[in-house]
C-alpha cells in the first residue's frame, strides 16, 4: 500500500474536533470521494476525535491518503495516552457509554468505515485506525 | 544603581537624532508613520522618568504605568495602519543602537559599559515584547466578540404561522451552542403557545452521535412543554450516515425539506392550502 501524503494534527479540545472535521472533509474531497462517502468519513472522524478528547485526554490524528494499487482511500489513525479501555468488546457494543452519550460512537465509526482496528491497554492509551476505500 | 537615567538626560538630543535616522533608514515602502518624532520623544521622556526609580527589570510595576500606556496606544494605532506586530516591536528595538552608543560614550570603564548595556538591552526587549502582547490581546478581543455575535446570530427562532415555529440551525452544534438553541426554542414555545416546532438542519454539515443526541434531547424537552417537533432538512448523505451510526430517531417526525415539514405542520394544525386559478389564465 502506498501512502500518497500524510499529516499529523493534535486532538485536544472540542475546537480541534471541529477543525478535524473540516480538514478530513478537504482530504476526502481531494481524494475524489463523493458527498455521501465524504460525510461518512467525516462523521466517523468526528466520533473518534471526540472520544480522544473526552476519554483519552487528548492525542493526535494521523491523516493519510493511501493507494493500494487499484483503489484510493483515506486512513485515519487516532492515538492517545489516556486511561485506555479495559473491555474492548463491551466498549464496541451499541448503547454502552461511560460518558453519558448515546453509546453509538465506536460501533457507528466502525460501520462507517471499510476497515476498523482498535487496540487499547489500560493505563497506556488507545489507538483507533479506520480506512475508507473509494 | 543604573546610570541609564543620567545617560538619557545628558544625551537625549543625540539619541533622538540617531534613533530617527535609524528609523528612517529601515522605513519600508509605506514610509514613516505620522508624528514619529513626537512619539520617539515621548518614549524617551517616559523611559528616563520610569527608570529613575531604579527598577529596570519589571515593567509591570506602577512606575512603568505611563510607559505601558504609551506602548498600548502605539501598538493599537500601528496595527490600525496595517503594521505587523514585529514592525511595531522593531520600533522599540531600533533604539538599541543609539542608546548603546550613548552608554559606551558615557561609561567610565568596560565593566560599567557591559553592565549598563546588558540592563538596557533587557529593558528594551521587554518593552518591545509588550507591544506584541498588546497586539495579540487586541486580536483575541476581536475573536471573542465575533464568537459571541455568531452565537446570537445563528439561533433565531422564527414564527412561521399561528402555532408553528421554525428553528433553522446553521453550522457546528457544539454543546455550548446547542444549549442556547434549546433555551431559545423552549422560551419561544412558551411565549407563543406554539404546538409545532420545525427544527431544520439543512445548514448543519455533520450529524454525528453527539449532534443526534442534542437534537433528541431538544425534541424531548419541547414535547414536555406540549409542542411536537419535526426535524427537516435531512439530506441523503446525512440520512445514510445516521443509519450507519445506528441512531434511532424513535417517533420523531422527519422530513427531507422545510417545505414538506411546513405543509405537514399546517395540515396538523387544521389548515388546508387551496390553489386558486390565476384570474388572467
Amino acid at each position: 500500500m502506498d501512502i500518497e501524503r500524510s499529516e499529523v494534527i493534535r486532538v485536544t479540545s472540542s475546537e480541534d474536533v471541529v477543525r478535524i472535521r473540516q480538514l478530513v472533509r478537504e482530504w476526502a474531497i481531494r481524494s475524489g470521494f463523493n458527498l455521501v462517502e465524504q460525510t461518512k468519513i467525516v462523521t466517523g472522524a468526528s466520533e473518534i476525535a471526540r472520544n480522544t478528547v473526552n476519554h483519552g485526554g487528548g492525542g493526535t490524528l494521523l491523516v493519510e491518503a493511501v493507494n493500494n494499487g487499484s483503489r484510493r482511500g483515506i486512513r485515519l489513525t487516532f492515538e492517545d495516552k489516556g486511561p485506555g479501555i479495559a473491555d474492548l468488546e463491551l466498549a464496541m457494543k451499541d448503547g454502552y457509554s461511560t460518558g453519558g452519550g448515546l453509546g453509538l460512537g465506536l460501533g457507528g465509526a466502525k460501520r462507517l468505515s471499510n476497515e476498523f482496528e482498535i487496540s487499547s491497554r489500560p493505563g497506556e492509551g488507545t489507538r483507533v485506525r479506520m480506512t475508507r476505500w473509494k | 544603581m543604573s546610570k541609564l537615567p543620567d545617560v538619557l538626560k545628558r544625551r537625549e538630543a543625540g539619541i533622538l537624532t540617531e534613533w530617527l535616522r535609524e528609523l528612517k533608514q529601515s522605513a519600508g515602502l509605506r514610509g514613516l508613520p505620522p508624528n514619529l518624532e513626537e512619539t520617539c520623544r515621548a518614549f524617551l521622556v517616559q523611559l528616563a522618568q520610569a527608570s529613575r526609580n531604579g527598577n529596570l527589570t519589571d515593567i509591570g510595576k506602577p512606575e512603568w504605568n505611563e510607559m505601558r500606556h504609551l506602548l498600548e496606544e502605539l501598538s493599537v494605532s500601528r496595527a490600525r495602519q496595517g503594521d505587523t506586530p514585529s514592525e511595531t516591536a522593531g520600533f522599540v528595538f531600533s533604539l538599541k543602537q543609539p542608546l548603546f552608543a550613548a552608554i559606551r560614550d558615557e561609561a567610565k570603564n568596560i565593566e560599567e559599559m557591559a553592565g549598563e548595556t546588558w540592563m538596557a538591552s533587557r529593558l528594551l526587549d521587554s518593552l518591545g515584547l509588550y507591544t506584541t502582547e498588546v497586539h495579540q490581546k487586541g486580536r483575541e478581543d476581536i475573536i471573542q466578540r465575533q464568537q459571541a455575535e455568531m452565537m446570537e446570530l445563528s439561533t433565531p427562532v422564527v414564527r412561521l404561522w399561528e402555532g408553528i415555529l421554525a428553528l433553522p440551525l446553521i453550522g457546528t452544534l457544539d454543546s455550548e451552542r446547542t444549549q442556547t438553541v434549546m433555551e431559545s426554542l423552549l422560551e419561544k414555545i412558551v411565549e407563543t403557545g406554539a404546538a409545532i416546532a420545525i427544527i431544520d438542519i439543512t445548514g448543519v454539515p455533520t450529524v454525528d452521535t453527539l449532534v443526534a443526541q442534542h437534537l433528541l434531547k431538544t425534541v424531548a424537552a419541547a414535547r414536555l412543554m406540549g409542542a411536537d417537533c419535526i426535524i427537516s432538512g435531512i439530506r441523503p448523505q446525512i440520512a445514510q450516515t445516521i443509519v450507519h451510526l445506528g441512531v434511532g430517531l424513535g417517533d420523531v417526525i422527519t422530513k427531507a425539506s422545510m417545505a414538506d415539514a411546513f405543509s405537514l405542520a399546517l395540515k396538523r394544525s387544521g389548515y388546508s392550502l387551496i390553489r386558486h386559478q390565476p384570474e388572467n389564465a
